[in-house]
């Protein structure tokens, strides 16, 4: 031991870090962020099962699906617009279209999928109005539009993942290959749990399961095989808030499953596959900007990169 | 795609400028450094940018911490053991120090840190508004009325440079004084800069200045020096402002193998696209099954 | 010199770069160590011991530049007989009179030289000696071959025979090796091939040895043969940017524009008196035409009020009559016995040594006129200063009126700069002051109009200086009313009276009143109707002496003394080194910079015995205003502190003298009284409460008082706090932690700041004990974006008795974690201290304590 021993002093870089500072800096952004990736994870999980009820002729998941599709969007756009530094130049993401950002492909996206879940919804207001023409008109409106918003879905659920992977946050980058599948899945429970509280049939109880099993499988591998950056995945926060989520995501999933027939079980099984959704979107949230915030979680795995790359082999 | 991602390449021109000046870039040799700060101030004056608060940080003689939305040149301070021939204090036989403590040769590191303007900028890739672009000479620039503090370049830049100033809200940056080098000038920085750690120029023409310095350095016994972000080949394909150390790069602060976040990208969207139709795949099945 | 000159330290890394070895010599690792090869760490205040040390490598190892030290220098004059070093008497010279304290120098003399000898009572009286030399025969005994017992080169040998390299280690805490790589380096890169130059500032000049340090190095440098030579010379880095300015055109007591001494009331009661006090009848040298210079000095002044039949006016010159000194006016107001002060760019409540004493001073007058840009801590002390929570000066009582005038920054006026390369340099405005803001020009012209208009029917004696004084410039600007400063430069270069025309030289000025002349080394600098100053030639477009840029005095020459770069006879030392050299064919000294030496007078010119003034100049003697035309190893008179530096230890230390029984300066400057006491050091007892060295320095990131930097934001968050450094060993002794809060005491206060533990700092070894050495910057005070102790709160007022300059990079303090007590309780915190030190009201500090003394 150095003679010095430990006294505090102007520190010495042993850590090789400057000052134990972060490398890369943590999205600025807040929650609102993570609620943005659930509300539309929500929306096109919901908007998935309005056309799923639409196909099958289930007009409460239908009608389920498309409220809920409108308003998880409305939310979304809410958290999208509010956590911007400028919010009223939010219209500037319309200057552009970029392939290279996916932000900017999430907005055209997601500007799609809001005309046709809108349209879609709107539709589902065709009784209450009066012009008989529109009355007429609007169900095969909403039907097509419906049918549009589907096809939106799937990419307005999974480039969130994107969004977030395509960052300099270590964990969010490592987990890019699987975020995609946690997001789906968890969009899809998220949509079965509407489901669920609205009409617990069959469908939403199979969409329960096969989103869990998904946003399981990908969540599991996050957390298990990106080495040290699975730790801010299961550790701290982001490791309370994904356990959790796992939990009540196993919850409502055997709710779905034996609940089978009882409004009650099948409506709280509902409810906790949509907490869970959303407590594993804060989770992987959280679990990136901590890998930001912690140098080591920079450091560590380039310079394991480049002795890799400087190995001969 | 393809190498408009990674790999070498001339940006400006790639960006689509036709007839682009010469690339321009930094130099930052901190084996000249000497700590005095004039970086940081003159960008701060030209620029007008807000200071950073008064905050004693006991960081050596680093009070501002590093770089931020308001301080787009930072100079570090590393105090240190040193390697034994080069900026030594005398050995651990001097006479003069207290018998119980041993004297460990030491020295004390500068470095004055940038934005890297890459050549395959993180930030620029990502911003949604168009805000961030290539100049013709190369550099990354922030647009202060285009931005509208989405903050995605923050989280995209792999040194951690841009940042998002509060109360303003919009993303700030190194400009390369983009209003000046358009008139033949000299950026702020480099012209406050007493010892010349900060060389402005042709990025190609810094480049072989750096290789000579860096070769000289080590033929005078200075093993440690090193350069970092010269590569083309390294992962973001070159920085347009680069630097010579003294000691691996994480002590500075930096990165030591960054790469472009949307080196990925295509992958990224690969695998969304999976994810995509697996889902859309599970609907298919959620409904189609047998109804009971 | 990285710290406090960053633009100019780009030479060293240049010269680094070009392989140039770099030595930093400093208590502490600083930004300057940082780009060094070789940090070497030694106690604050023990340079003496370490250059004597090179001065006894060069000597016993024969490395000196022989043939330049011969010819250039006095190593071969004979002293007195009477002559007594300090090795016979313990650490004094001969000649000391233990009631003034200090030396009757008629022993130093060259052997057969005049023995003049009252004490010098009065201080400062040397720096009238400045640059025009001490009286001294033009011809005194020599011995070429050095060999003479008594020769000066002999008398160097034998006094610094001491200062051997275990002595160095043992006293500046360097280790051998150390030392002697430095030795050997600095003397492998002198002689004929190759020259060093000797770069300094303060911290060498605020020391009680403070001249004595650089004497030290000028004797080293003259040695090596690095005088008058390209690449040579000892240069001071100066602060402020016209301090050289302020010397040369004085903002001093004791001298007046060009070096010529301030009349004293009863040495200087007449004219011929004055000037013979400069020219030294029978002397050699350029002094011999003091009389043109002053008359023209007198006509720049009085214009046709000055005749001959009233010698110029020099009745309407002040007199000195004894120290008037900051410090001791400082003290003078505590006294009551000023009642009135101009604070103009200065800010002494944060910058001058005893801060308390400052601003009791300043709290004791009747008015007080602050001119600065911002509203500093010495506008302010009565309401905001440290004295306010003590009691000791009330707002409501102070008795003091300030106005404050604000001030037009340098890039808001015009004017010159002058540098340490004696460069003028002009300076355009840049912008208009804001608001009220004037010039110190615009200031003192209409302030001086004011008051000759009050002036205008008086009769009385006292006033004739002020009425008879010229006060017409040009006026300018936007406004009509400010004195163009073209035109005062134009004052001083000086005219021809009878044609009107700007002199081109000081060899045109004139004893007869036909000519004027505001600085007479300055003349030249409006030659041929030029403003030489703003001449800004690029250096490619010239030779590599840039003699196109800017303007030099003395007549425009770069290197002063220039003739030592070529041999006795003329041609240079060698090709490398060529700089000035004489021309047989052209008959005249020609070369790269400007000859300092008549033009055509040959190497080989012998004066004939009665010659005096220039004639008696021979064509070897370099050192054209020398008495003796040769560089000084030891200096027969002139110096208050002796012929040649010697050891002493600053005037407040933990160590007892390991040379000499005489502890300190003798001469040294001491105030002894209760507002201004001294530290105990051995031999007095109880040294021992302030147990620690420290010493005060700049930040690169504030400037001195803090007046221009902790009233900006840029400035301020790079460096927020007040802090003190303290090596790792002092923290763990004391209990400090990083971050934390210390506090600093001594005799005077206590004051506090945050604690950096830093390796940069080292304990040393120092005659057998730990001396821990702590660190503080001196740029905080009360006012601005951040503020804290000041630093020189803790300083006492003890002087270098040649210039007066404050002892301020040295002291002795005790250091304890935590903060300081407030109020009351602070003064009798302090109190404490001072009682365990033996400190009572009345202490006096002992002076002389040779073993004699003891005995
Ligand atoms: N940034 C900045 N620049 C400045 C100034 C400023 O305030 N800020 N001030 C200007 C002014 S007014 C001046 S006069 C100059 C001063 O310029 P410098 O003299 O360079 O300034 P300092 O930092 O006071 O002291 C220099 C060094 O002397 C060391 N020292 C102290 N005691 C001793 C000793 O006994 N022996 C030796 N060998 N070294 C010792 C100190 O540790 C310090 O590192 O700087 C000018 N430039
Ligand atoms: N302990 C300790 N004390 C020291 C020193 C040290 O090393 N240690 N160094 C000493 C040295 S070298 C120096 S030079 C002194 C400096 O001490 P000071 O001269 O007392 O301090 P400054 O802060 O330089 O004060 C200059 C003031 O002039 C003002 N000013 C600037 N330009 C102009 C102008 O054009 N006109 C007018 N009217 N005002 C102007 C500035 O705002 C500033 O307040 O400190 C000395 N004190
Ligand atoms: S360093 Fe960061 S902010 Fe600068 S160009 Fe590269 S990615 Fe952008
Ligand atoms: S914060 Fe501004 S510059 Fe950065 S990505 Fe968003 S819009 Fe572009
Ligand atoms: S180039 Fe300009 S904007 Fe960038 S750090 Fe330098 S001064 Fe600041
Ligand atoms: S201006 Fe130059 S020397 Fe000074 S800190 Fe900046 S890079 Fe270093
Ligand atoms: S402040 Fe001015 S004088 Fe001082 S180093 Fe900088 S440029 Fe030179
Ligand atoms: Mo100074």
């Amino acid at each position: 031991m150095s003679p010095r021993g430990d006294r505090p002093m102007v520190p010495r870089a042993d850590f090789k870090s400057y000052y134990g500072r972060p490398i890369v800096r943590p999205a600025p952004w807040t929650h609102d962020v993570a609620a943005y990736l659930f509300t539309g994870g929500l929306a096109a999980g919901s908007a998935l099962l309005a056309a799923g009820g639409q196909a099958t002729r289930r007009p409460r998941l239908r009608r389920a699906g498309r409220i809920t599709a409108l308003g998880a969007l409305a939310a979304s756009g809410y958290f999208l617009v509010a956590d911007l530094g400028r919010p009223e130049r939010f219209h500037h993401m319309l200057r552009v279209a970029k392939p290279t950002s996916p932000m900017s492909t999430g907005v055209w996206v997601f500007s799609a999928f809001g005309v046709a879940a809108g349209a879609a919804a709107v539709a589902e207001a065709a009784p209450l109005v009066p012009s008989r023409f529109a009355r007429k008109v609007l169900p095969p409106v909403g039907a097509v539009a419906g049918l549009g918003a589907a096809a939106v879905a799937p990419a307005l659920a999974t480039y969130t993942a994107v969004l977030l992977s395509d960052t300099a946050a270590p964990s969010w980058h490592a987990a890019y290959p699987e975020m995609p599948f946690v997001f789906a899945g968890s969009a899809l429970a998220s949509g079965a749990g509407v489901g669920l509280i609205a009409d617990p049939a069959p469908p939403a109880r199979r969409m329960a399961v096969l989103g869990a099993a998904l946003e399981l499988y990908g969540a599991r591998r996050i957390e298990t095989t990106k080495g040290l950056l699975s730790e801010p995945y299961t550790t701290g926060r982001a490791g309370r808030l994904l356990r959790a989520g796992r939990a009540l995501t196993a919850l409502g999933v055997a709710g779905a499953v034996l609940g089978r027939g009882n409004r009650v079980v099948s409506a709280l099984s509902g409810l906790s596959l949509l907490t869970a959704s959303a407590l594993t979107r804060f989770g992987i949230f959280d679990g990136g900007i901590a890998s930001a915030k912690d140098p080591r979680y920079t450091v560590v795995p380039q310079r394991e990169r480049l002795s890799r790359r400087n190995s001969p082999d | 795609m393809g190498n408009s991602l990674y790999g070498p390449l001339d940006p400006a021109p790639d960006a689509g400028y036709e007839n682009a000046p010469p690339r321009m870039g930094f130099f930052t040799d901190t084996s000249v450094c000497i700590g005095c700060k004039a970086c940081e101030v003159a960008c701060k004056e030209w620029n007008a940018v807000p200071d950073d608060g008064f905050d004693l940080l006991g960081q050596s003689y680093d009070n501002t911490g590093g770089l931020s939305a308001n301080t787009w040149r930072h100079v570090a301070f590393i105090e240190q053991p040193s390697e034994p021939v080069f900026l030594g204090m005398p050995g651990s036989d001097l006479p003069g120090r207290a018998e119980d403590a041993e004297r460990t040769d030491f020295r004390w590191l500068m470095m004055s840190n940038v934005c890297k303007h890459c050549t395959h900028a993180g930030c620029l890739d990502v911003c949604p508004t168009g805000a961030l672009f290539r100049t013709e000479f190369g550099t990354v620039v922030v647009q202060e009325d285009i931005c509208n503090g989405c903050g995605y370049c923050v989280a995209a830049c792999p040194y951690g440079v841009i940042d998002r100033r509060e109360g303003d809200g919009r993303a700030w940056k190194c400009t390369m004084c983009y209003d000046r080098i358009g008139d033949g000038l000299t950026p702020a920085c480099a012209q406050a800069c007493p010892t010349q750690s900060i060389q402005y120029g042709e990025l190609d023409v810094l480049r072989l200045a750096a290789t000579e310095r860096v070769e000289k350095l080590r033929a005078e016994g200075v093993a440690s020096a090193r350069l970092y972000g010269h590569d083309e080949e390294d992962g973001v394909g070159g920085d347009g402002a680069f630097f010579l150390l003294l000691d691996e790069p994480e002590v500075y602060g930096l990165p030591p193998d960054p790469v472009v976040t949307t080196k990925d990208l295509p992958d990224m969207w690969k695998r969304a696209g999976l994810a995509a139709l697996t889902m859309a795949g599970a609907v298919v099945v959620a409904f189609l099954g047998r109804r009971p | 010199m990285a710290e406090a000159h960053p633009v100019g330290f780009q030479w060293v890394v240049e010269a680094k770069n070009r392989g140039a070895r770099i030595f930093h010599i400093d208590p502490r690792f600083s930004r300057t160590s940082a780009l060094a090869h070789t940090h070497v760490p030694m106690r604050a205040g023990a340079d003496i011991a370490f250059l004597g040390g090179v001065i006894n490598y060069i000597l016993t190892n024969e490395k000196d530049f022989r043939e330049y030290v011969v010819a250039y220098t006095n190593a071969s004059m004979i002293v007195s007989e009477d002559f007594r070093d300090t090795e016979e008497l313990d650490g004094l010279f001969s000649g000391y009179d233990t009631e003034t304290n200090t030396y009757v120098q008629a022993s130093w003399a060259y052997e057969g030289m005049e023995q003049h000898d009252e004490p010098h009572a009065d201080t400062a009286e040397p720096m009238r000696h400045e640059s025009h030399g001490p009286p001294v025969p033009r011809d005194s005994p020599r011995d070429p071959t050095l060999q003479h017992p008594r020769c000066v080169y002999q008398i160097l040998k034998r006094h610094y025979a001491r200062y051997t390299p275990e002595v160095v280690e043992r006293l500046c805490g360097v280790p051998q090796e150390k030392f002697l790589e430095v030795c050997a380096a600095w003397t492998e890169n002198s002689g004929r091939e190759r020259t060093t130059a000797l770069v300094y500032s303060v911290g060498w000049t605020q020391h009680s040895v403070g001249v004595q340090y650089i004497r030290t190095g000028a004797i080293i440098q003259l040695l090596l043969g690095n005088m008058g030579r390209p690449g040579g010379g000892v240069l001071a880095l100066r602060g402020h940017a016209s301090i050289q300015g302020s010397t040369d055109i004085p903002t001093l007591f004791n001298l007046l524009p060009g070096y010529l001494p301030m009349p004293h009331h009863e040495k200087h009661e007449t004219f011929e008196q004055w000037i013979d006090a400069i020219r030294h009848p029978g002397q050699k040298g350029y002094w011999s035409k003091a009389e043109s210079y002053a008359v023209s000095l007198l006509k720049a002044y009085f214009g046709t009020a000055a005749t001959e039949d009233n010698d110029w006016g020099f009745d309407w010159l002040p007199r000195l009559t004894g120290d008037h000194g900051t410090y001791r006016q400082a003290l003078d107001m505590i006294d009551g016995k000023i009642r009135g002060y101009f604070l103009l760019g200065q800010n002494p409540a944060v910058g001058s040594a005893n801060g308390r004493a400052q601003r009791l001073g300043m709290a004791n007058l009747e008015w007080l006129v602050v001119r600065d840009l911002y509203m500093i801590e010495s506008a302010t002390f009565w309401k905001g200063g440290p004295e306010g929570p003590t009691g000791e000066i009330v707002p409501e009582r102070c008795r003091t009126e300030v106005f404050f005038m604000p001030a037009a920054s340098h890039a808001e006026k015009e004017g010159t700069f002058t540098q340490t390369q004696r460069m003028l340099q002009w300076r355009e405005k840049a912008v208009d002051p804001p608001g009220d803001a004037r010039s110190e020009l615009w200031f003192f012209y209409h302030l001086g109009k004011r008051v000759r208009e009050r002036l205008a029917g008086s009769t009385l004696p006292r006033d004739q200086a002020i009425r008879n004084l010229t006060w017409d410039y040009d006026l300018i600007g936007a406004r009509g009313d400010e004195p163009d400063a073209a035109d005062v430069l134009k004052e001083i270069n000086g005219y021809d009276l009878t044609t009107g025309r700007l002199l081109s030289t000081f060899n045109e000025m004139k004893p007869d009143g036909s000519t004027s002349g505001g600085c007479w080394i300055y003349t030249g600098v409006f030659k041929d109707g030029v403003n030489q100053a703003a001449r800004r030639k690029p250096g490619r477009e010239q030779n590599w002496v840039a003699p196109e840029w800017g303007w030099a005095w003395p007549a425009n020459r770069r290197t002063l003394y220039n003739r030592a770069s070529a041999d006795p006879d003329g041609n240079p030392w060698s090709e490398r080194k060529r700089y000035v050299w004489w021309d047989n064919a052209a008959g005249e000294w020609t070369g790269h910079d400007v000859p300092d030496f008549e033009k055509t007078k040959p190497p080989s010119y012998r004066p004939p015995e009665d010659a005096t003034g220039v004639a008696a100049i021979a064509g070897d003697d370099a050192f054209i205003m020398q008495g003796d035309g040769k560089g000084w190893l030891y200096a027969p008179s002139g110096l208050i502190d002796g012929p040649m530096p010697t050891h002493y230890e600053p005037a407040e230390s933990m160590v007892r003298n390991p040379l000499y029984g005489q502890q300190s300066n003798p001469t040294r400057k001491v105030y002894d009284r209760d507002d201004n006491l001294t530290n105990p050091s051995p031999p007095e007892k109880h040294s021992e409460v302030f147990p620690y060295v420290f010493s005060t320095s700049r930040l690169t990131e504030h400037h001195t008082a803090g007046g221009m930097s902790r009233q900006l934001a840029y400035l301020s968050e790079l460096q927020p706090e007040m802090f003190v450094e303290v090596s790792p060993e002092l923290a763990a002794e004391r209990g400090l932690t990083h971050l934390g809060w210390a506090h600093i005491v001594t005799a005077r206060a206590a004051i506090e700041a945050k604690v950096l533990v830093t390796s940069r700092l080292t304990p040393l070894r120092i005659e057998g004990r730990t001396i821990h050495q702590l660190w503080l910057p001196y740029h905080w005070g009360s006012e601005g974006l951040v503020t804290g102790d000041s630093a020189n709160d803790l300083i006492g007022i003890t002087l270098d008795p040649n210039v007066l300059i404050q002892e301020s990079k040295v002291g002795t303090c005790d250091i304890q974690p935590g903060r300081r007590p407030i109020g009351k309780a602070l003064l009798a915190y302090v109190e404490g201290y001072r009682r365990r030190a033996g400190l009572f009201p009345g202490h006096h500090t002992p002076i002389v304590t040779t073993e004699d003394a003891d005995g």
